[in-house]
């Protein structure tokens, strides 16, 4: 990555820490106040609201890891959310297997799905590898709604709250600690994996696969590695929302979920971390606040078109990005920084 | 003089009616710059991808020897030959542009690093020792190439003078035993060539580094190898020490042309 300008080392060592300056610490302490602060003044939809960036930002993380930094476009992302959340779920109401233990096994199941539909990537590029994702998509989709000793033939499954050592995690002001330290541990894990060599060698194949394999990387291992990591996040953010919403149906997992995380990474910045995680916001705090201002305007036609309204405002955000900011919300973030670090000279 | 290092025998390629390759037999000795020349679709990018497991020739065998083990390279994946220290780079410059400098380097040393996923995603203390080990290799390079200044600029905003250096660092990274060249000095200015064939005799005499180049400027053929193989539509019409190449009848008729060969050739 690209260091700050003015921004200088004694030692390797210290070019690769994460937070180099006193302005990016005080930033990092400021965003840990607010978060910790926020559950007790939010009223209780931006509770919900917050509780599903959180989720969002997961699973955005994850498909940026794979399409953003590996090059490697996925229409499939929704459908790995749904493994998760089924083999979450099912293993809690099947086995009777503890809450922790299943979402880790979800993160295991859904990591290996994701390698088994990453193979057509060893072959294919581009559009033809989007046509692959979003089989996949289809086939796990048309899976859960048709095995019927699955679930049942309705494609559903109920899950109770859990209870953790003896706490029941009943409420939203629970579960979005449950949540923040998740988002925190999958933003560390995602930006550890960028400072070593698979990193390195994923966002190499996506800049020049033939130098990459050229130089040493195994595009096969690589590729399918890229596709585990990316859909274990997955595997993640769909226990979570199985275990906080009780309910798993595939309504949630459909190919809109797809190209909404998709639009995610791009509104946020392909292969940013904290691009992935701003996206996540965006994309779910933007038709939150139309959905609270059609509210407050009852009867409106705000109000009695929200869906369409929602759609509309969906995709202009993005050609509007696409055009004028396509390296995202991250970008516009970078050069606010680099604007006050230099206030007030600018050169 | 040194033994032989790469053994190139029968090696024939072809493309649907074009033959790329045919019949080429070549031998790099060990510690040689080995020169090979020829006019543009006589098969030289062909031969190179051939040996660094690109391209599966349909027949012939390329035998690389290291002190302790012979390798049959047209059966080897590209990263296991990469892995066997054979590092090349190519004609049209294929860097990592979106990445630095430093991190081009550093997918130089990507053989020789070891990579735990569980360590990686952790960020544990022996990933981070590594990277910093594997920091001061990439360093000596930058040193040696002169350039120091780019380290952190990714590489796609570079010079393409600059960006051919890179690619040389890339390769070195990789503390090659064979160095596979093609057309590091293409499209440079005089200087800058000079300061390319510089870096090459470099690596070939401090690090005892064989080399494979590719090359269309005769001077700097004339002056830094130490073997020429000449190629024309596929087939080897010529091989030797550069004086016995550019003395070579066939050499001058078919590659530098009948102006040249009533000209003479220096
Ligand atoms: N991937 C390929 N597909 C089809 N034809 C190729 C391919 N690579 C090389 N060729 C053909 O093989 C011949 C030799 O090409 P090349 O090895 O690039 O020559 P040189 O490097 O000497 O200019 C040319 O006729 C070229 O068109
Ligand atoms: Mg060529």
């Amino acid at each position: 990555m690209t260091p700050a300008t003015g921004v200088f080392h004694r030692t390797y060592g210290s070019e690769l820490r994460l937070r180099t300056t006193t302005a990016a610490q005080v930033r990092l302490v400021l965003a840990v106040v607010a978060l910790v602060v926020a559950p007790f003044v939010i009223t209780p939809y931006w509770m919900t609201v917050a509780i599903q960036v959180g989720i969002a930002a997961i699973g955005a993380l994850g498909l940026n890891i794979l399409t953003g930094f590996t090059g490697q476009i996925s229409l499939g992302h929704g459908g790995f959310l749904a493994v998760g959340a089924y083999t979450s779920a099912l293993l809690v109401t099947r086995l009777g297997l503890p809450t922790g233990v299943t979402v880790l096994a979800a993160i295991v199941v859904t990591a290996a799905v994701g390698a088994l539909f990453g193979l057509p990537a060893l072959r294919l590029k581009g559009l033809y590898l989007a046509i692959a994702t979003l089989a996949a998509q289809q086939i796990i989709l048309w899976v859960v709604r048709n095995t019927t000793w699955l679930t049942g033939g309705t494609g559903s499954v109920f899950v109770d709250y859990p209870t953790i050592a003896g706490f029941r995690f009943d409420n939203d002001f629970r579960w979005y600690w449950v949540v923040l330290a998740c988002a925190a541990v999958a933003t560390m894990v995602a930006r550890n994996l960028f400072r070593v060599g698979i990193g390195r060698a994923f966002m190499a194949i996506r800049d020049q696969d033939i130098a990459a394999e050229a130089i040493g990387v195994n595009l096969t291992r690589y590729k399918v590695l890229a596709f585990a990591v990316s859909s274990g996040f997955a595997g993640l953010a769909g226990a979570l929302t199985a275990h906080w919403t009780q309910i798993v149906t595939w309504e949630r997992f459909t190919l809109s979920v797809s190209i909404l995380y998709l639009a995610m990474i791009i509104v946020g910045g392909l292969s940013s971390i904290v691009g992935s995680l701003m996206g996540a916001a965006f994309m779910i705090i933007v038709p939150a606040l139309l959905t609270q201002g059609a509210q407050s305007l009852e009867g409106s036609f705000l109000s009695r078109q929200l869906p369409a309204v929602e759609l509309f405002v969906f995709g202009l955000v993005i050609v509007l990005f696409l055009i004028f900011e396509p390296r995202g919300l991250a970008r516009m973030w970078q050069r606010t920084k680099d604007y006050l670090r230099l206030w007030p000279f600018r050169y | 003089m040194g033994v032989n290092q790469l053994v190139v025998d029968g090696v024939s390629l072809s493309f649907g009616g074009v033959d790329a390759l045919r019949d080429v037999s070549l031998t790099v000795r060990q510690g040689d710059i080995h020169a090979v020349i020829g006019p543009n679709g006589a098969g030289k990018t062909s031969l190179l991808n051939c040996t660094s497991g690109l391209y599966r020739p349909q027949a012939g065998s390329i035998a690389y020897h290291q002190a302790d083990a012979t390798t049959e390279l047209t059966r080897t994946r590209p990263d296991r030959v990469a892995a066997l220290g054979v590092a090349r780079s190519f004609q049209n410059i294929e860097l990592f542009r979106h990445l630095t400098v430093l991190d081009n380097l550093m997918l130089g040393r990507h053989t020789r690093m070891r990579h735990s996923l569980a360590a990686a995603l952790a960020w544990f203390g022996p990933a981070r020792r590594q990277e910093l080990e594997h920091r001061e290799v990439v360093e000596e390079i930058i040193d040696l190439l002169e350039i120091q200044l780019h380290r952190h600029a990714p590489v796609g905003a570079l010079s393409y003078g600059i960006q051919k250096r890179v690619e040389l660092g890339r390769a070195l990274a990789l503390e090659p035993g064979l160095l596979l060249l093609d057309e590091p000095m293409a499209g440079m200015n005089t200087e800058e060539k000079e300061d390319m064939a510089r870096f090459v005799l470099d690596v070939n005499e401090l690090k005892g580094v064989t080399c494979v180049l590719i090359e269309h400027d005769m001077d700097v053929v004339m002056d830094i190898s130490d073997r020429v193989t000449v190629l024309n539509f596929g087939q080897v019409i010529g091989d030797g020490t550069p004086d016995e190449v550019s003395g070579s009848p066939a050499v001058i008729e078919a590659y530098l042309g009948s102006e040249a060969a009533t000209e003479g050739v220096a």
